[in-house]
């Protein structure tokens, strides 16, 4: 039957389920059926998966997908491309697209050429405010309902404490519904093109303070504590950020984050040429900042990790770094990047990096993904730890090359992208 | 005048996008080359044939008259061809790109880019994507190389080096790129920098510079060997970083009476052009203790030698490419 | 390498060229001669001969020093060596001035005629006249030398190096 399928002898990691050995997993009707060593499996596909790992699809709850509007950029087919050969089975789109999403439309539209790409899952959250001004609350019910997975206004961050804090209570009558927050205080960002600190100095570019994200991240924890509303950093960039984080969290109050690749990987120094791909909003900090955020990771501050994959047509990075639009495009490469970030210097073990890519994140957009648990739908994700590769821009599925990271050699293949049961993606 | 050591020395950039990777004995290499073409401005036929047959643009994205003019004379006087091409433009408003642009300038034939842009690192971005030589005139806050280039040119010549001399920078050093350029030459030659100005006015890790810093000029005038002023560009104010003009000028002008506390032989100086009465009194810049005009014409000196050495090396590299 | 002229040999060359200077200039109370050396051994060799002039004459003797760099006709030469540029130090005006121009070897003749058009930007002189210590064969330019001490015929695979003390640390003449 179709959507049938044997995964045999890999080493299977479902964190949520505490497994961690070699065994075979079986998918039937698309969804999982068990994890064991004794399937009659006649006539089922067999995908043999020695000396590989076999996890629970891998979610990115924070991509760009740029449409619609800029879909010279990104479209929802070609971001779902990236995304299963990134070994993501589900990826949250961001709002900030032109028209924004937000209505209950933008959202049923999101859905339906998400479908017809026929890649990846592909989820949405829907702008806290109309146009994401930052002023009126969009419909939130009416997106909620559509299916969109939390809210933000990402790109932008809600500016008005009176309006953040009203879209806090109002979501809590969803009950399990995240607002999330790209956290920046505008007034002391400025125009901020970069860390502000010693490069920026030297570079005679304005930049970005970190107290602009520190600021936000403690006054939306203060507004938390008056609703029981779920509540999301997104991309903690910050020392300063991630203490408030800890402290709120030992508070006990319903508060998640996220850090990126390039927050773990890159430091400020890299923009010292100039050079575009590295201009990223937040922007990249310094060395105690890494160590900060990767401390987090190892004491389980961080809930997850996420791209903030952000595609942009080559001539707008070959703009002046004033001038050019902040992103990096690494959805293809991220999984790799974690790897070398947390694995490879001994921060984390297995289990808990893939937790940090499939539960975690499933838990913070409350959907009933991220583990092998009988019934759920069949998304695996199989890659080779050991196989090194040079990452190549040219090679993406995006529409997009702004890769830092290009020519870098890394670690950990994604060997098959399976959604449903049916093999989205094969290395081959 | 001290001379660099040249055992083992060559110039090898056919750039000069700043002054901050470049070395000490690089910096005296340019301005021992500059007192070489001092004297071609001297005399009646104010010209000589290096870069005959060579043409030069001025591609210059932001008002500039002086340092226009200043290049624009280098290049005449050295006989080679000077096209220019101003456009007023924000790096945000929408049409040809920069790249674009130089690429356009590049087919028909250009040998030396100087680039004058609003952008920080808009001559770095030019020098990775065209063969022409690119001279920075000025880019953002970053650097203007040959405006520090003539400032140590003056001060050597008036004191003989920089080595040891106490030099203060006054202003708004945060929207500065004068400030920085200077800051990197002048250090690299030895001379002891202190910054002045409101704390406003300082960017946000000017504790991690080789200089020091002072909120307070009358606190160290009067161990000054020279002072360069810089202009307060109104246009870059608008955060009012300081309440009112006459209080900027209460604690850092220029006036005859601070000029009491200074030492009579202290080097008065301005990148231009000056706003009189506000960072500095007309007395104090037409008087005794002014090298304002003496910068101006080291400039084109300070210019041809950088026109001469970029055209220079361009040429060894392409030797080393074949 | 060969020595082909040692301090000696030197001396008495430079003797020779005063003489000869001298002799051709008739009016020298009037309009004396300018000695101009060209960078760098030439300046040496000028100073040389204007110091034993000025002796010789008994009138002052002006004494400057050209760099022709920025007049070389292989500046621009694709593959051309870095070219460093030095000051010209020429303290007197030229015009109207008889012009011993100084060098050490003439050998092609490019040399000077880039010093020829270095001074003609300078001024209108008199005259010029050239002066070296040795003059080889292998001419590219209609050019010679007025004052010539020693001539050699040489290979075009060999140079000539001239040595000064106040620059080398001896006087000599070596061929490579």
């Amino acid at each position: 039957m179709a959507n049938d399928l044997l995964i045999k002898n890999g080493r299977v990691i479902d964190p949520l389920n505490n497994v961690n050995k070699v065994a075979d997993v079986l998918i039937r009707n698309g969804v999982f059926a068990g994890v064991g060593d004794k399937f009659n499996a006649n006539g089922v596909k067999v995908i043999d998966a020695t000396g590989k790992f076999v996890t629970p699809g891998l979610i990115d709850i924070h991509v760009h997908f740029r449409e619609p509007g800029d879909e010279e950029e990104e479209t929802i087919a070609s971001g779902s491309a990236a995304a299963v050969r990134g070994g993501f089975t589900s990826v949250v789109a961001m709002p900030n697209t032109d028209p924004p999403i937000d209505n209950a439309t933008s959202v049923e539209y999101v859905h339906r050429m998400a479908r017809q790409a026929r890649k990846t899952h592909v989820y949405t959250m829907g702008a806290i405010t109309k146009n994401r001004a930052g002023e009126q609350l969009s419909e939130m019910g009416l997106m909620r309902q559509a299916g969109a997975v939390g809210f933000t206004d990402d790109g932008s961050c809600v500016q008005n404490a009176a309006v953040m804090s009203r879209a806090l209570k109002y979501a809590s009558m969803f009950g399990d519904v995240v607002v999330s927050q790209h956290c920046e205080e505008a007034s002391l960002a400025g125009k901020g093109v970069m860390n502000s600190g010693y490069q920026s100095t030297i570079l005679g570019l304005p930049g970005l303070d970190r107290l602009a994200e520190e600021m936000i991240i403690w006054r939306d924890i203060q507004l938390v504590k008056k609703t029981a509303t779920p509540y999301h950093v997104q991309h903690v960039s910050t020392a300063g950020g991630i203490k408030i984080i800890r402290e709120a969290k030992q508070q006990g109050l319903p508060v998640t984050c996220e850090v990126t690749p390039h927050h773990l990987l890159l430091t400020e120094q890299c923009v010292c040429d100039y050079d575009t791909n590295y201009k990223v909003n937040p922007p990249l900090r310094t060395e105690d900042d890494i160590n900060a955020l990767k401390q987090a990771v190892r004491d389980g501050i961080v809930d997850a990790l996420a791209s903030d994959h952000a595609p942009h047509l080559q001539s707008e990075k070959e703009l002046e770094f004033l001038a050019a639009p902040f992103g990096i495009a690494s959805l293809e490469c991220a999984f790799a990047l974690y790897i070398k970030a947390l694995i490879t210097p001994g921060v984390i073990d297995w289990p808990q990096l893939i937790a940090m890519m499939t539960c975690r994140p499933a838990g913070i957009i409350h959907i009933n993904k991220g583990s092998m648990t009988a019934g759920v739908q069949g998304d695996v994700t199989i890659f080779d730890p050991n196989v090194e590769y040079i990452v190549d821009a040219a090679q993406f599925k995006s529409k997009s090359r702004n890769c830092p990271y290009n020519g870098w050699k890394v670690k950990g293949k994604i060997e098959y992208t399976i959604v449903q049961g049916e093999v989205r993606y094969s290395s081959e | 005048m001290k001379t660099a050591d040249k055992t083992n020395f060559q110039w090898t950039h056919k750039h000069l996008l700043g002054l901050k990777d470049l070395s000490a004995q690089e910096i005296e290499f340019i301005l021992d080359t500059a007192k070489g073409f001092e004297q071609i401005s001297t005399r009646s036929i104010k010209k000589a044939p290096p870069l005959r047959g060579k043409v030069v643009v001025n591609l210059f994205f932001e008002d500039s008259t002086r340092t226009r003019t200043s290049f624009s004379l280098a290049a005449n006087r050295l006989s080679a061809d000077v096209v220019e091409f101003t456009m007023k433009t924000s790096s945000v408003s929408k049409g040809e790109t920069l790249l674009d642009t130089a690429r356009n300038l590049e087919a028909m034939g250009i040998d030396i880019v100087v680039i004058r842009h609003n952008a920080g690192g808009a001559p770095k971005l030019l020098s990775r994507s065209i063969s022409a030589c690119v001279v920075n005139a000025g880019d953002g806050y970053n650097e203007h190389p040959t405006q520090a280039l003539l400032d140590c040119y003056t001060i050597r010549k008036q004191l003989g080096t920089l080595k040891g001399k106490k030099i203060a920078i006054v202003g708004d050093i945060a929207h500065s790129r004068v400030a920085r350029s200077n800051i990197w030459a002048m250090t690299k030659l030895g001379a002891e920098v202190t910054l002045v100005g409101p704390p406003t006015l300082m960017p946000s890790a000017v504790d991690k510079l080789p200089v020091k810093i002072s909120y307070s000029l009358d606190d160290i005038i009067g161990e000054l060997d020279a002072i360069n002023m810089l202009r307060i560009q109104f246009e870059r104010m608008a955060n009012n970083p300081f309440p009112s003009v006459r209080e900027y000028s209460h604690y850092f002008g220029l006036t005859v009476d601070r000029m009491k506390k200074a030492r009579p032989d202290m080097l008065v100086m301005h990148p231009g052009p000056i706003n009189r009465g506000l960072e500095m009194e007309s007395e104090v810049a037409d008087g005794p203790n002014s090298v304002i005009l003496d910068q101006v014409t080291n400039g084109i000196a300070v210019r041809m030698a950088v026109l001469y050495l970029v055209s220079q090396a361009n040429q060894i590299v392409g030797q080393v490419k074949s | 390498m060969e020595i082909i002229l040692d301090s000696q040999k030197i001396s008495q060359i430079i003797n020779t060229l005063v003489d000869q200077i001298a002799k051709s200039v008739s009016d020298s109370s009037q309009n004396p001669p300018a000695i101009i050396g060209i960078r760098s051994r030439g300046e040496i060799l000028g100073q040389r001969l204007a110091k034993l002039l000025v002796q010789r004459l008994g009138c002052e003797v002006p004494c400057g020093v050209l760099d022709i760099t920025l007049y070389r006709d292989d500046l621009n030469k694709a593959g051309g060596a870095f070219a460093e540029v030095r000051s010209t130090e020429i303290g007197f005006d030229i015009n109207d001035k008889l012009l011993i121009l100084v060098d050490d070897v003439l050998y092609t003749g490019r040399s000077t005629r880039a010093a020829m058009d270095a001074l003609i930007d300078l001024g209108r002189p008199k005259a010029i006249r050239l002066a070296v210590l040795v003059e080889r064969d292998g001419r590219e330019f209609p050019i010679q030398a007025d004052f010539a001490g020693h001539k050699i015929k040489l290979p075009p695979d060999k140079n000539v190096e001239v040595n000064f003390i106040e620059s080398d640390g001896i006087d000599r003449v070596i061929v490579r």
